[in-house]
């Protein structure tokens, strides 16, 4: 992808969170942040690359290091996010 | 198995699409739950395509990572206190800033030949994600009070902060000339990571959920700048939308405080004009109550109001809330609970916590819905909140938390604080609501108290 596309697409989904996140009740904003967390993890699919490739030792370690790291926050962040949202209930 | 760089982008469009429609369900407390699961399997689809991808020739340290990690994570959501939710949150940001530090310094040493751009956006991950990981940790240790909550410093302090950050810049325009230099990059790497530390390091326990949440807007950001390193559009859509999630709770905090980012960052609080002697506010004018007190006037009540801070998580007090509220509700009273944006310690806080007790969600009312209600109100019941009730920030103009928008029970016919003495809050200031005509003081343990008043109800 070149430069300015990649841009666009950054700008262009600021704008959609911004839309989004305000529309987001304050009784739901830990939740929200624990649930983003969860989606920031998608850097283990960059980890994923790095730690299968073939580049050397330090590429794998640094790899290994962003799998652990990215899986803790998606695994650990869907999961705790679950949590508190199943106890959130109307009577 | 490989598969084509056009399916694998056509897959992270969808993992995209899945991520926004995730949030989207995050804006009802009906729909959140599923809302969560479709940004999980967008998750899922992501990874699921990226192993397909042509660099990666071996599977078994992906694997070992993942199980490790895996692990990691699962002891972690499900052991963690509701009451420690902040700590957890702020490590999570920690790891995610850790992450997208070594998918961009892992890209460097791949030792592609990456154009200035490429270069730019390594240096901008390298800087954002070790500063949010180093950051993090301070803040986690700090909430989890394995070092003091004050904020701390040295002299010439904000001057080392610009050096580090000056310093940072320069590294990044020698590597974008000179891109092998691996010296320059661990140089970039400490420095920043020292930043991170020094910068979070000054900020008090008071000012922890706006620097929680602005940490969650970096880690965000330096995914999406791991993105452009790796041309990844998944990375770069999924981290600018984080990114503006905590960027805009971080504004709702700061706003919910009456400051400014600038000055939750890098000042202290407003001095007041003139200095508040506590026993001119309070002398003789305090009046105190008993739980049977307190059930009398709340038998005669038909809305009560209930004012929980953090106070009341520390104090393991929610359920017992809950049975005084639902004793109460048994007697036809209507009772709803006043939620400031910052009780708790982080945005949001406050509801889990009541939500764990089983506290219906619409009973949590925000404040801009609660303060009109107050004037209808006939008991309000103060349970561990003091700065966000002191009616100094709206009447006070030489107080330093005038202009704070806080929750206005003084309007209810009668305040009830629960409070052990008259000690002043995180602000450090006398909260006249407690000499107010209408408010009683009961003393004591808050929990204790609760739980007496609805024993006396039940009894009367």
């Amino acid at each position: 992808m070149d430069f300015v596309a990649e841009l666009t697409l950054f700008v262009l989904a600021i704008f959609l969170g911004v839309e989004l996140i305000t529309k987001v009740p304050p009784t739901l904003h830990t939740p929200l942040m624990s649930g983003s967390n969860a989606i920031s993890g998608i850097t283990l699919v960059g980890a994923l690359i790095a730690a299968g490739s073939d580049a050397g030792l330090l590429v794998k370690v640094l790899g290994f290091i962003a799998v652990v790291l990215a899986t803790i926050n998606v695994i650990g962040g869907f999961m705790v996010t679950n949590r508190m949202l199943a106890m959130f209930k109307r009577k | 198995m490989q598969i084509s760089q056009n399916w694998i982008d056509i897959a992270y469009l969808i993992a995209a699409v899945l991520f926004v429609l995730g949030i989207k369900g995050l804006t009802k407390p009906k729909t959140a739950v599923r809302g969560n699961m479709l940004a999980g399997a967008g998750m899922a689809v992501a990874c699921v395509v990226t192993l397909l991808h042509r660099d990666i020739v071996s599977y078994e340290v992906i694997i070992a990572g993942i199980l490790v990690g895996g692990i990691i994570g699962v002891l972690l959501a499900k052991k963690v206190q509701m009451t420690a939710m902040p700590q957890l949150v702020a490590l999570l940001n920690g790891f995610g800033g850790g992450a997208s530090f070594s998918v961009a310094a892992a890209e460097f040493f791949r030792g592609g030949h990456p154009d200035t751009v490429g270069i730019i956006a390594t240096g901008a991950a390298v800087l954002i994600g070790a500063v949010t990981f180093t950051g993090s940790f301070v803040a986690f240790a700090k909430l989890q009070e394995l070092i003091d909550g004050k904020p701390m410093g040295f002299p010439g302090m904000k001057a080392a902060n610009a050096v580090l950050l000056l310093g940072s810049i320069v590294a990044i325009a020698y590597l974008v000339s000179n891109p092998g230099s691996p010296t320059v990059f661990w140089g970039l790497a400490i420095a920043a990571a020292l930043l991170g530390i020094l910068l979070v390091m000054p900020i008090g326990g008071a000012d922890m959920p706006v620097v929680i949440a602005l940490l969650n807007s970096y880690s965000g950001v330096a995914a999406s700048a791991a993105g452009f390193v790796m041309g990844n559009s998944a990375l770069i859509i999924t981290g600018s939308l984080v990114g503006a999630s905590g960027l805009i709770l971080t504004q709702i905090m700061c706003k919910a405080m009456n400051r400014s980012l600038t000055n939750v960052l890098f000042g202290v609080m407003a001095e007041g004009g003139e200095t508040i002697d506590q026993d001119e506010v309070y002398a003789g004018k305090i009046k105190s109550t008993s739980a049977d007190e307190v059930a009398m006037l709340l038998e005669t009540a038909q809305r009560v109001v209930i004012v929980p801070g953090f106070g009341l998580a520390m104090a393991q007090a929610q359920h017992a809330v809950r049975e005084l509220a639902d004793t109460l509700e048994a007697n036809g009273v209507e009772v709803e609970y006043a939620i400031h944006p910052v009780a708790g310690r982080m945005p949001g806080h406050m509801n889990v916590l009541l939500a764990e007790a089983e506290v219906s969600y619409d009973k949590l009312k925000d404040m801009d819905t609660i303060n009109p209600t107050f004037e209808q109100t006939d008991v309000a019941i103060v349970l561990g909140a003091n700065d966000v009730t002191n009616p100094m920030a709206r009447e006070d103009k030489g107080s330093p938390i005038y202009g704070m928008p806080i929750l206005n029970v003084d309007k209810a016919k009668t305040v009830v604080v629960v409070k052990r003495s008259l000690s002043a809050g995180f602000a450090g200031l006398p909260n006249p609501l407690f000499a107010k005509d209408n408010t009683l003081m009961l003393f004591g343990d808050g929990k204790g108290a609760v739980v007496d008043i609805t024993a006396a109800l039940k009894e009367g």
